[in-house]
């Protein structure tokens, strides 16, 4: 009887299961897997080195692009570290707008992940699904920032600005109908709180439309279950934050324990798994979206209540209003310095994390007294997911592979950075 | 700082003493400096009897041009200021030895149980390549950050089970973070038709600084000004 070898086998970096640009080469003994060497880099720009060659406030728009669906949450990270240096207070309106947006990012993040992660193990439908509410967060980007992905929202010392009194609506055109136009405006005609508290009531219902289609699906357990399976000592060892890290049975969400902005006063559960499998995972992060829900609740109802400035008033960080601009000749300098030079942060260095939906994305920067940052790191929490694949999918059989680089949610902007 | 950073900073002097130097910080984070030769029994010690189980990055810096600006601000009266930014000059890396504070690499570590971070610094010295062991074996998570700091800085970490590239394109030359290499690159890549494949060829394009590198002295951040105005 001939030899049979192993083979080694390609998979990526054009495959539509791999999330991106990634590239894995396979060592298989048939359809399993002996060891997997992950090949990552195709998608890196050095955002970090173009930081570095750029006023602080100039930077935030390429946080957007690292981890590119869950957008607000990277400038978040990046922004605390700005402030943390200078030692900027945030207003505390613009501490709960904060909040919330990283809340809707969070749901935005999770339904993205639920959509591939279905669509790359059978489900078709969940893309379908996930995308219909998907849209609706995204219109609440565009109306807020003016974007409906790359938002640049989030600023040292507050947010870009207040909260809009209208959402914008449907336009009446030859593919819709006046019945759809009316249906699809209805929501959209008071306030953009309204319009967010109008989601937070029906999200709940659509969470478990997609668990009637998953939770006990048998085709779906039997693709998760058991499947990359990491134990809580593992997670540790391997720098697992986040789900990844819930899902191995550590309770341990930095909003609770290491909370910033307003977090301590939302009240909200972390669910934790309890095998670490690609199933528990799932779990933890469809209850995460319901706790999101929960705690945009509490954010829309303390906005309606209070108002207030969402920009701290230090003119030496945060550019001066138009109108002052205008007719105030020390609000003029103020504008020119900080759009021609920016402003210079103090020396010394600083890490702000926050839970980003990936998990702990931390912003590193080291300042030397200059407008520009010295060194800034990223530190993606995707980036040590991905180098735990090859012990979680070793033993496994090709089709899990997917099963896996689903369940890590992983993105390559942030990856590669 | 709060009490608990205060009591583990104590606790760690009293234990590791000399090895470790305690760096001051603004924004209430602890941070030591330690030697790279005692890297690993420090490391090994912090992660088993101070319970920081977790790495959560790992950092290279390269200190070549901490603190210069392009642009002097000090001496407005006498000159006047410049309009614009000299072409900065490449530095080339020829000397045999890097100056002993160049390369550095950092440490995040973070315990679950006490809920407290940490920052450890390693200078690498003056070695050429710079070389730091490995922390792959206390805290397995180390592997690609490592890999990374490799690709990205150069700096070699001995005893690293796969030190490879890991960012960069596949026989990619130089380390690109490093402060001598040009933010522009130093090849660009096109399709030869002749050839039919990709070729890559000496970079084409300027390098340009759209807003100059500038350094004030800032009093509103002095420390004593702000000692002055509380008491």
């Amino acid at each position: 009887m001939a030899e049979i070898q192993n083979y080694t086998m390609n998979f990526g970096p054009q495959h539509p299961a791999a999330h991106g640009v990634l590239r894995l080469v396979l060592e298989m003994d048939g359809e399993t897997i002996q060891k997997a060497d992950p090949h990552v880099g195709l998608l890196h720009r050095a955002t970090e080195k173009l930081a570095e060659s750029k006023p602080f406030s100039q930077s935030i728009g390429y946080m957007d692009r690292l981890d590119y669906v869950s957008m607000m949450c990277n400038e978040h990270g990046y922004v605390l570290a700005i402030e943390k240096l200078l030692g900027v207070d945030v207003p505390e309106r613009a501490q709960y707008i904060r909040v919330m947006f990283d809340e809707i990012t969070r749901i935005l993040n999770h339904l993205m992940w639920l959509g591939a992660h279905g669509l790359d193990i059978g489900a078709m439908t969940m893309f379908l699904y996930c995308f219909r509410e998907r849209e609706d967060l995204m219109d609440l980007y565009e109306a807020v920032s003016g974007t409906r992905m790359h938002a640049t929202y989030y600023r040292p010392g507050g947010v870009y600005r207040d909260l809009p009194e209208t959402m914008p609506k449907y336009q009446e055109s030859k593919f819709r109908s006046s019945k759809d136009l009316q249906r699809l405006n209805a929501a959209r005609e008071g306030s953009m709180l309204d319009f967010i508290e109008d989601f937070t009531n029906r999200f709940p219902a659509c969470v478990d439309e997609y668990e009637t289609l998953l939770t006990d699906n048998r085709i779906w357990k039997q693709r998760t279950v058991n499947i990359g399976v990491v134990t809580p000592e593992r997670a540790m060892q391997l720098g697992f934050s986040g789900p990844m890290l819930r899902g191995s049975g550590i309770e341990w969400d930095l909003r609770k324990k290491q909370p910033y902005e307003v977090y301590d006063r939302m009240d909200f559960d972390i669910p934790v798994g309890v095998n670490g499998d690609c199933y528990d995972r799932y779990l933890v992060r469809v209850e995460e979206m319901r706790q999101s829900n929960r705690i945009i609740k509490q954010c829309v109802d303390w906005l309606r209540d209070n108002s207030g400035p969402v920009m701290a008033d230090d003119y030496k960080v945060v550019a001066p209003s138009r109108v002052e601009m205008k007719d105030d000749m020390e609000s003029l300098i103020h504008h020119f310095k900080l759009f021609t030079e920016g402003y210079c942060v103090p020396a010394g260095e600083a890490y702000a994390a926050i839970e980003h939906p990936k998990g702990e994305f931390g912003a590193y920067i080291i300042s030397d007294g200059a407008n520009k940052p010295y060194r800034v790191k990223i530190r993606a929490p995707g980036f040590a997911h991905l180098s735990a694949m090859a012990e979680m999918v070793e033993g496994h059989m090709l089709a899990d592979v997917v099963a896996v680089i689903g369940t890590q949610d992983i993105v390559f902007g942030e990856v590669d950075r | 700082m709060s009490d608990r950073y205060e009591t583990l900073a104590a606790r760690i002097d009293e234990r590791f003493g000399e090895q470790v130097t305690r760096v001051e910080s603004t924004c209430g984070e602890l941070t030591f400096e330690i030697d790279k030769d005692d890297l690993i029994e420090i490391a090994s010690a912090i992660r088993c009897d101070f319970g920081f189980e977790m790495l959560m990055d790992v950092c290279g810096v390269d200190y070549l041009t901490y603190g210069s600006d392009e642009w002097m601000t000090q001496d407005a009266t006498t000159s006047g200021f410049s309009r614009g930014v000299e072409r900065e000059p490449v530095i080339l890396d020829e000397s045999e030895q890097f100056p002993e504070r160049r390369f550095a690499v950092v440490y995040h570590l973070l315990s679950l149980q006490q809920n407290i971070r940490l920052r450890l610094r390693v200078f690498t010295g003056i070695d050429n390549p710079p070389v730091v062991r490995s922390v792959v074996d206390v805290w397995n998570g180390a592997n690609w950050f490592e890999r990374e700091a490799f690709d990205l800085y150069g700096v070699l970490f001995e005893g690293h089970p796969d030190l490879r590239r890991i960012l960069t394109d596949y026989g990619f030359i130089g380390h690109p973070f490093r402060k001598d290499f040009p933010l522009i690159g130093n090849v660009e890549v096109s399709y030869d038709v002749e050839k039919g494949r990709v070729a890559y060829q000496p970079v084409s394009i300027e390098p340009r600084t759209l807003v100059p590198r500038v350094i004030r002295e800032d009093n509103r951040y002095s420390a004593d000004l702000k000692d002055n105005a509380d008491g």
